[in-house]
């Protein structure tokens, strides 16, 4: 099933920051994610041309629906597109949800770690969302590292979600500008480890973000002597990435 | 044809040739990996490879540097749909390891530090389609990139070559590896778009 395209009608586009635009797309028929799965989206333009890139899913909308949500990339050639010109009522072939490794399964009932930096986010909240609609007990918890306030995506939803009962703690690491009384700087291990499960805990760590990001994370958690083997990482955006 | 998006024009550097079907071009190497990056002290390095006789043939740094190096530029593709043109490498070709290996087997599950693993026909591998590299764009193979080395298949999407490799195993059957049980296809072929399962 994964192979094959199918169509989806968009039928919601919010966007989640100035530059983060989430969608909602129907198919005719049912579809099921993992939290933190991807899809591959391909756009066909008048003459035929296409391309296709990958997102991850951000939830799903039982039972013939699930959302991506995209950051725009500077210099992109298919999210601007998505963010900025695609509206309600248009069409877009999709392809997955695909992924069985760095994905969350709500039988797992043991402590989860969610390490997410700009908008390696939208994996992480499938996770949350799928935790939340399974009435999960496992413990979870999120670390969000933005530039600043301006850049949190699913900002309310995450307010709710920490209000909520059982609470869904979250802590936020602002890299370029914070809110006052709130520390800026990038992210270290000595901010890092007081705000996430302790490696007694032994949780499954799942760390989304920018390449950099990713490799030093996953480095000071090894350092800090939580299991390596239940660490899983994922790197997004194709291109803008040096390293 | 697809559903047709009339506002979207794209960049339309398909028309290259080289570039595989549902790919596009970057001129950045991303980074794609399941875990953390494995610290590999190249005095500890070892490459294995085993037979279904159960021998074992093993190469230590110094016998890897040793043997007859190539260097060569291919391009490269990955089942995220980005290809980079004109990689240049260096390293030891299959071919060499193979020399003196008495096997039968047709297929090998190449394994890496961190645990990582992969399976390749021998038909892939043989006949310089493949070589444990060390050295990208003239320098030390990074850690992220998976150094100190990792195979190189560039025929194949690139989860198939498996960075920070420490040796592969012949199999008389094509077991699938790790991305080969996560979702991705058993063969991988860019330009048939073996991508998933």
């Amino acid at each position: 099933m994964s192979r094959t395209w199918r169509t989806a009608d968009v039928v919601e586009a919010r966007f989640e920051t100035a530059t983060a635009r989430t969608l909602a797309l129907q198919f005719p028929e049912p579809v099921s994610s993992i939290g933190g799965q991807h899809v591959d989206i391909r756009l066909t333009a008048p003459d035929g041309y296409t391309a296709v890139r990958s997102y991850s899913v951000a939830g799903t909308l039982p039972p013939t629906g699930l959302e991506i949500t995209v950051e725009e990339l500077e210099d992109g050639e298919v999210s601007p597109y998505l963010v900025r010109d695609l509206t309600v009522g248009d069409q877009v072939e999709m392809r997955g949800p695909v992924g069985g490794w760095f994905v969350w399964q709500p039988s797992d009932t043991s402590p989860v770690q969610l390490i997410g930096g700009g908008s390696g986010v939208v994996p992480l909240m499938a996770m949350v969302r799928s935790h939340r609609a399974a009435g999960s007990t496992a413990p979870m918890q999120l670390l969000y590292s933005v530039r600043g306030p301006s850049s949190i995506i699913y900002r309310g939803e995450l307010e709710k979600l920490e209000a909520s009962s059982p609470p869904l703690p979250v802590e936020y690491v602002y890299t370029r500008e914070a809110p006052a009384g709130e520390p800026v700087g990038r992210l270290s291990p000595a901010t890092l480890m007081p705000r996430i499960l302790p490696p007694e805990a032994d949780p499954a760590v799942f760390i989304c973000g920018a390449t950099g990001f990713v490799e030093a994370v996953a480095a000071w958690l090894v350092d800090a002597g939580y299991t390596e083997g239940r660490i899983k990482t994922e790197r997004y955006g194709g291109t803008g990435d040096g390293s | 044809m697809g559903i047709i998006s009339s506002g979207f024009r794209g960049r339309r550097n398909k028309d290259q040739p080289g570039l595989p079907p549902g790919q596009y071009l970057t001129e950045s190497f991303p980074v794609l990996s399941a875990g953390p990056t494995p610290r590999i002290d190249t005095a500890e390095w070892e490459f294995q490879l085993t037979t279904e006789a159960g021998q074992k043939h093993s190469w230590s740094w110094d016998d890897f540097q040793n043997l007859p190096q190539e260097e060569f530029t291919v391009d490269i593709h990955c089942v995220t749909s980005w290809s980079k043109f004109g990689t240049r490498w260096k390293g030891v070709s299959m071919d060499t390891f193979f020399q003196d290996v008495d096997t039968s087997h047709p297929y090998t599950m190449f394994s890496s530090y961190g645990g990582y693993t992969t399976n390749l026909p021998m038909e892939d591998i043989l006949n310089g389609k493949a070589w444990i590299v060390h050295q990208f764009d003239g320098e030390d193979l990074q850690p992220a990139h998976g150094g100190p080395a990792r195979l190189l298949v560039p025929h194949l999407y690139f989860w198939k070559s498996a960075k920070w490799v420490r040796g592969l195993r012949m199999m008389d059957r094509n077991d699938p590896g790790f991305w080969e049980t996560n979702g991705y296809n058993l063969h991988g072929d860019p330009w048939l778009e073996e991508r998933y399962w």
